[in-house]
């Protein structure tokens, strides 16, 4: 260690080394870092002597002996049970999960037909209970709905990854995944709120997604919540479509007519977008700047290409549905999870809403659903 | 129903559309009274309204056809995949029409001269038409980038600032109502309807009329399929939803008889820009989803009430 914490001076008395405080604390950190490792490694040196158990020291280096990697460990069964994929995004997710689970040769998937009945759905899984599977991965069309039978599934002693629509009691999954819808509009309303701060009597509006589902109203609160920090911004209407092309573009269609002048626009989803896109064109409007949600390929090339009114949108990945798939394999190996130092796997996982825009969009890019 | 009767009835729809009207211009003076918002409702009609023409026919034909809205979404997504916008605007119209008119011909041959009341050969096309939408489009969207189709949408195409979709319904309608007022087609349709059984001893062709009330059906659909390609740019499985409880709504708020024998293309017309407008009204007046619901089950009521109620007196 060649600086003290203690005194991270930027006019430091080494000329050779003028660094800021930042990079001075990170520098420590890594050397403490190492000094962890070299004592962790000496750790595994030590039980390799006293175990007869071979260990490659990897694992010992990361803290913890389990943990889940792409190399072939015993074989999981995971059982897959989700809505139907009617949209882009839940086809999407099956896509993640289905490809996600090919790429490990221990995983074999047992996939049932999307259903958006719920006593379909119930039947579906109660199957793959029947037939034992080591892990089930359940995105239900309804949460509340589902719970019993994913309670039912645990009692059978088959852990239960819950992806995204939560289940009502926390009984019923030993992991939910998921991501952040209050987030989404909390960042949505940010991100708009930083465009328009300086800007007097700013006018938002809002296109929300099907009414009646619990997480459009989670967005719309997280939106509302993060306009509050800007006064100067006011919301003038909000219409709520049904997360299809067609009630995106007529009820955008609408919100242009009532609204002969705003700043910014809100949508909830990508995919209802389409249409509400759309009717923009047709309104010839281009007065105010467009953010999205879900992230969609195609809204992700817009935004690459800054020639619409389109100028972000904000995550709410697919990706889940793989990373649930990693999360059943290590459950059903019994392993952790890599860079955690953690024995198990977390009880839940909530994904960030990360804001995509033109500076970081190809990051992005290869997420993008279709 | 007698020419006087009809006209009361028109009338009443007329003036449940002139209250609305009042509402607008009242709440919103400067958004709802404007040449672009009375181009929007005709527009957000024009899809609706050619279904409705095809659904009233099958109705006065004492039947029903619960399976537009899929055979809209199955002829959509037909039209857009990759594929067949390969073959352009009139590649993808033709594709539109001839899915409809498919649709038709089956619905058609299995009530017409199958074992099947129409109730339950319209419910499975319309789970089979949805199902194979799905599949077809992979459950993605399928967006349209085909450049002749898209314009048809924007203003440039308009005719005299109206846009191509308007004139598409009007033509649809005005040839519904030459069709079924003046033309023995009509006339057999509104006796099959009536009474079957006598239309059979009279002479008439009953079955082979009521595969044709089906295939006109399936037409519109097809029609309606392209337009609202046109409309919103893209193909999508989820198109065209409850598009048959809305078609059969303005069909029985325009006086057509639900059980057959008796109805006519203006009332059906009217009935649907009463939905659009009241649909416009919310929205400009930003109403929230569940009060705009509550509402219109309300004002169904009361339309259907003010002409009962003109009827008996």
């Amino acid at each position: 260690m060649t600086e003290s914490p203690e005194n991270p001076n930027p006019q430091n008395p080494n000329p050779n080394s003028p660094r800021t405080d930042a990079s001075s604390l990170s520098a420590f950190g890594a050397s403490r870092r190492n000094v962890l490792f070299g004592a962790a490694a000496g750790a595994a040196f030590l039980s390799g002597c006293t175990s007869n158990e071979s260990n490659d020291g990897k694992d010992a280096e990361a803290g913890q002996a389990n943990v889940a990697d792409d190399k072939p460990g015993k074989r999981v069964t995971i059982g897959f049970a989700g809505p139907q994929a009617d949209h882009g995004w839940l086809n999407a997710i099956n896509e993640q999960a289905k490809e996600r689970a090919k790429k490990y040769k221990d995983v074999t998937l047992e996939a049932t037909e999307g259903s958006n009945d719920n006593a379909q759905q119930v039947g579906q899984i109660e199957t793959l209970i029947n037939k034992k599977v080591d892990v089930l991965v359940i995105l239900p069309a309804d949460g509340k709905a589902l719970t019993q039978v994913g309670l039912k599934a645990m009692r059978a002693g088959i852990p239960v990854v819950n992806l995204d629509r939560v289940f009502a009691s926390q009984q019923a999954y030993r992991c939910w995944i998921g991501g952040d819808n209050y987030g989404m509009g909390l960042n949505a309303g940010r991100y708009i709120g930083e465009k328009l701060k300086d800007k007097k009597n700013a006018k938002v509006v809002e296109l929300a997604g099907i009414d009646n589902l619990e997480l459009t109203r989670e967005r719309t609160e997280g939106f509302d919540d993060a306009l509050k920090n800007y006064p100067n911004i006011k919301k003038v209407a909000r219409q709520a479509a049904e997360f299809t092309v067609e009630s995106g573009q007529s009820k955008m269609a609408q919100l242009l007519r009532a609204e002969p002048k705003f700043d910014a626009l809100w949508n909830h989803d990508d995919d209802q977008g389409v249409g509400a896109e759309r009717a923009i064109k047709q309104a010839g409007r281009d007065d105010f700047l467009m953010v999205g949600g879900a992230g969609s390929k195609r809204v992700m090339e817009a935004i690459k290409a800054d020639n619409s009114v389109i100028k972000a949108t904000v995550l709410y990945p697919p990706t889940m549905a793989a990373s649930a798939i990693d999360l059943a394999r290590a459950l059903g190996q019994s392993k952790g999870v890599g860079g955690l130092a953690e024995f198990e796997i977390p009880a839940s996982i909530t994904l960030y809403s990360a804001v995509v825009t033109r500076l970081n969009v190809d990051e992005y890019l290869p997420t993008g659903f279709k | 129903m007698s020419a006087p009767r009809r006209g009361v009835r028109h009338l009443s729809l007329v003036g449940v559309l002139v209250a609305l009207v009042v509402v607008g211009a009242f709440t919103k003076p400067e958004q709802f009274l404007t040449s672009d918002n009375l181009q929007l409702i005709l527009t957000q009609s024009s899809v609706i309204g050619v279904v409705t023409v095809g659904v009233t026919f099958v109705i006065i034909g004492g039947g029903i056809d619960l399976s537009v809205g899929a055979i809209v979404a199955l002829a959509s997504v037909w039209a857009t995949t990759v594929a067949t916008q390969e073959f352009g605007l009139g590649g993808m119209l033709l594709c539109a029409l001839s899915v409809g008119l498919g649709c038709g011909l089956v619905n058609g041959v299995l009530i017409a001269y199958g074992p099947m009341v129409p109730f339950i050969a319209t419910l499975a096309m319309l789970a089979s038409a949805r199902g194979l939408a799905l599949l077809i489009s992979d459950g993605k969207t399928q967006v349209v980038t085909v450049n002749s189709v898209l314009d048809l949408g924007v203003s440039d195409s308009y005719v005299l600032g109206i846009p191509p979709l308007v004139l598409v319904f009007a033509a649809v309608a005005v040839l519904g109502w030459l069709v079924l007022g003046r033309t023995t087609f009509g006339r057999r349709t509104v006796a099959v309807g009536g009474n079957a059984e006598a239309s059979r001893l009279a002479g008439i062709a009953v079955r082979r009329q009521r595969l044709l009330l089906y295939l006109l059906s399936g037409l519109c659909c097809g029609i309606a399929a392209f337009m609202l390609i046109v409309l919103t740019g893209s193909g999508q499985n989820t198109n065209g939803n409850l598009y048959e409880l809305d078609a059969i709504a303005a069909a029985i708020i325009g006086g057509t008889l639900l059980s057959g024998g008796r109805g006519t293309i203006t009332g059906s017309v009217l009935g649907v820009l009463v939905f659009t407008t009241i649909t416009n009204l919310f929205a400009l007046n930003n109403l929230q989803t569940d009060v705009q619901q509550i509402a219109k089950g309300a004002i169904i009521v009361a339309a259907v009430l003010v002409q009962k109620g003109r009827k008996t007196s």
